[in-house]
């Protein structure tokens, strides 16, 4: 068996060139968004990445929809902050830049312990295990305060023993790049895992549970070692985001954290490995950047969301992916006008869905001004005219949307037919 | 079953032993108590009317469903009660009636699935599955017999009816176990599908021990050494093409039925 452990010949050129451009990206994205806001940002995404990736190790590569994934990762950045405090008292002689293994070990420890409860059932019930196991230990988060800090949670300070290189983390930077090295060897893991046999028995078991029982293999622990090794990289991203924040409190295990995680990996597209990497930038775009302009992100986050379960239930990734082999063919000029329209048509829309709901926002609460302005025009909105413009923005944007979508729809059945034809 | 009686099944060369076994749905008796010997490296068919049960008692040999009484041996050891998985291991597999195959995997993917466990794998998360050359390999000659080396990328979900089928007794053969039991395999062929389907079966199930269940006649006389008459949960008869055509019972129960509605003909 000795030629047969893992290795890479022959040498997949593409797939190191792909890999090489992430770390590259990775290094130089502080250097190239230079804003302190920016790197806040970055630090996020990488997190929520690895978080992302390990959700989908469940969802999109094995079928197991869990609605208490957080578990994982809060439970594992709970055991990171007491390492952390531990160092910083002297008592745990390890370097600030491993505490990811230990979140990861923690994360895999209880993917053991739930796990070996959640992976008995596959589907709805496996969801609805996976949703009380989280509400369970959210609830004793907050009823052991010793070990968990109740409602305040447990704070940390993540300069902590002998620096290493000079390297404290204390300065942003150095944790972004903390981030950034854990995000691509977790990325490269994660990978791997997929290319492995219970890689590949996990996509067996998620398309015909029946089928691979009778091909040998019991699928509950095909569902429960893919768990464990997801918990790993969630525990992984919990203490990741334990140094940045220098705090883990109960949210870290809340439903709402499993919810974001499904919603990231959802967006950027199940079926496809990278599509959570997507998933988890928009969704930190979303969450952190919106949030600061908006106190309705949320909302265009649910409709955002929305619109992809509708409309693209592969993800921003299958969209991507869709124009490929046009573009291969040289006819993506073809759509271009389309894809224009429907852009332009979108906007007009969403401008008017914005103004429509930032009213009714400053409308719902008494305290707050009605006199406001968007994109630099300034109106009340007690007024009449603003809810007529944003109305009518809004229908005629829709109408318009309708009217791209068809035209969209006939160029690319155009294109698709040519296709066919090519290959008959 | 005694003792005694287990080391006779063991000396008679059975691959699968079938003692009064019974399965029951509710009040429903659906077999009801059938003894039957498969001899190791023949041919074995069981033919019989709708409802009789032939699926049910393979769903029962393979694990699927439970037995309510009786025993089953496969090559003289008990696997009465063992999951599917378990059964497979100890080197039975079986297919499907309704296509049961893996649908966003190609059809490469789907018989390496088929060839992982046995070929040692297992759950492995450290081995990379396609520097995997013995995997390969059996793959790839998997493919060959069956016909869809050509398809080897395509996913199976779009494969033709045809060729599903064929990637079914792909996935069932791949595993390389020694007894084989195919459930309906040519059902909805056309004629030269069945043709070609039954040519298939017969290069790959050499060497091997095959039940299957069959409602062409034409395939069950081309490909069976022994028949099986089940009728009503209760094996009728068992012998060979000769000894079933000429047997009075079966005429009257089941052959002249047929012949009567001309439906399983």
């Amino acid at each position: 068996m000795a030629d047969a452990t893992l290795r890479f010949a022959p040498l997949n050129l593409g797939r190191w060139m792909i890999w090489g451009a992430t770390a590259l990206a990775l290094a130089i994205a502080p250097h190239v968004f230079t804003q302190s806001f920016a790197l806040t940002l970055l630090t996020q995404m990488g997190t929520l990445i690895i978080f992302a990736l390990s959700y989908n190790m469940l969802l999109g590569q094995c079928g197991m929809l869990s609605f208490g994934h957080a578990v994982y990762s809060g439970l594992g950045a709970y055991v990171t902050v007491h390492a952390l405090n531990m160092i910083g008292k002297g008592a745990l002689a390890l370097p600030v830049s491993m505490l990811p293994l230990v979140g990861g070990v923690a994360g895999a420890f209880f993917g053991v312990l739930f796990g070996y409860v959640t992976t008995k059932r596959a589907g709805t019930t496996f969801a609805l295990i996976s949703l009380g196991i989280g509400e369970l230990v959210f609830a004793c988060v907050l009823m052991f305060p010793g070990f968990f800090g109740g409602e305040g949670g447990i704070s940390s300070n993540r300069v902590a023993g002998a620096p290493v290189l000079g390297i404290t983390f204390g300065p942003a930077i150095e944790v972004y790049y903390l981030v950034a090295f854990w995000c691509f060897v977790s990325m490269v893991a994660m990978f791997a895992l997929t290319q492995t046999p219970l890689g590949r028995m996990a996509n067996a078991v998620r398309d015909n549970p029946e089928r691979a029982e009778f091909i040998g293999y019991d699928t509950q622990k095909v569902r429960f070692l893919q768990l464990v090794l997801s918990s790993f990289f969630a525990g992984v991203s919990g203490a990741l985001s334990c140094i940045n924040f220098e705090i883990v409190t109960a949210e870290n295990v809340s439903a709402i954290r499993s919810g974001g995680v499904l919603l990231a990996a959802f967006i950027g597209g199940i079926p496809f490995f990278f599509g959570p990497i997507i998933g988890a930038a928009v969704f930190i775009f979303f969450v952190v950047a919106l949030s600061g302009f908006t106190h309705a992100w949320l909302l265009y986050l649910g409709l955002f969301f929305l619109a992809m379960v509708l409309y693209a239930p592969g993800g921003i990734a299958s969209l991507i992916l869709m124009q490929i082999p046009v573009m291969r063919a040289g006819r993506l000029r073809e759509l271009a006008a389309p894809y224009l329209l429907a852009l332009a048509a979108f906007l007009v829309a969403f401008a008017g869905l914005i103004g429509l709901v930032e009213m009714v926002y400053r409308l719902s609460d008494a305290n707050l001004d009605t006199n406001m302005s968007l994109a630099g025009i300034a109106f009340n909105a007690k007024a009449q005219a603003p809810w007529i413009v944003s109305g009518a923005l809004l229908a005629a944007g829709l109408v318009a949307l309708r009217y791209a979508a068809r035209f969209v729809g006939e160029r690319w059945a155009a294109i698709q037919q040519d296709f066919e034809a090519g290959r008959a | 079953m005694s003792p005694q009686a287990k080391v006779q099944a063991q000396a008679s060369g059975a691959a699968i032993e079938l003692v009064d076994v019974r399965k029951s749905f509710g009040k429903t008796e659906i077999i009801s108590g059938v003894s039957l010997a498969v001899r190791r490296g023949e041919r074995h068919a069981i033919i019989g009317p709708n409802g009789a049960g032939k699926s049910t008692l393979f769903n029962l040999i393979s694990g699927r469903y439970e037995v309510s009484s009786g025993e089953i041996l496969l090559n003289g050891q008990d696997i009465t009660g063992l999951k599917p998985f378990q059964i497979n291991r100890r080197g039975l597999a079986r297919s499907f009636q309704v296509t049961n195959i893996f649908h966003n995997l190609s059809v490469y993917e789907n018989i390496r699935c088929g060839v992982l466990w046995s070929a040692g794998y297992r759950y492995s998360f450290w081995h990379r599955v396609g520097g995997l050359k013995d995997v390969k390999q059996r793959a790839e000659h998997v493919m060959e017999r069956i016909g869809l080396a050509s398809r080897r990328d395509v996913p199976a979900g779009t494969l033709t009816y045809a060729e599903q089928r064929a990637l079914e007794v792909g996935i069932t053969l791949a595993g390389g176990a020694e007894v084989i039991l195919l459930d309906e395999p040519t059902a909805g062929m056309s004629r030269s599908e069945t043709a070609q389907a039954v040519e298939l079966i017969r290069a790959v199930t050499e060497g091997k021990t095959l039940v299957m269940v069959e409602h062409d006649m034409g395939v069950v006389f081309g490909l069976a050494d022994r028949i099986s008459v089940l009728v009503y949960g209760e094996v009728l008869a068992t012998g060979t093409m000769e000894e079933i055509r000429s047997n009075p019972a079966v005429q009257e129960a089941y052959l002249g039925t047929v012949h009567k509605d001309g439906a399983d003909a």
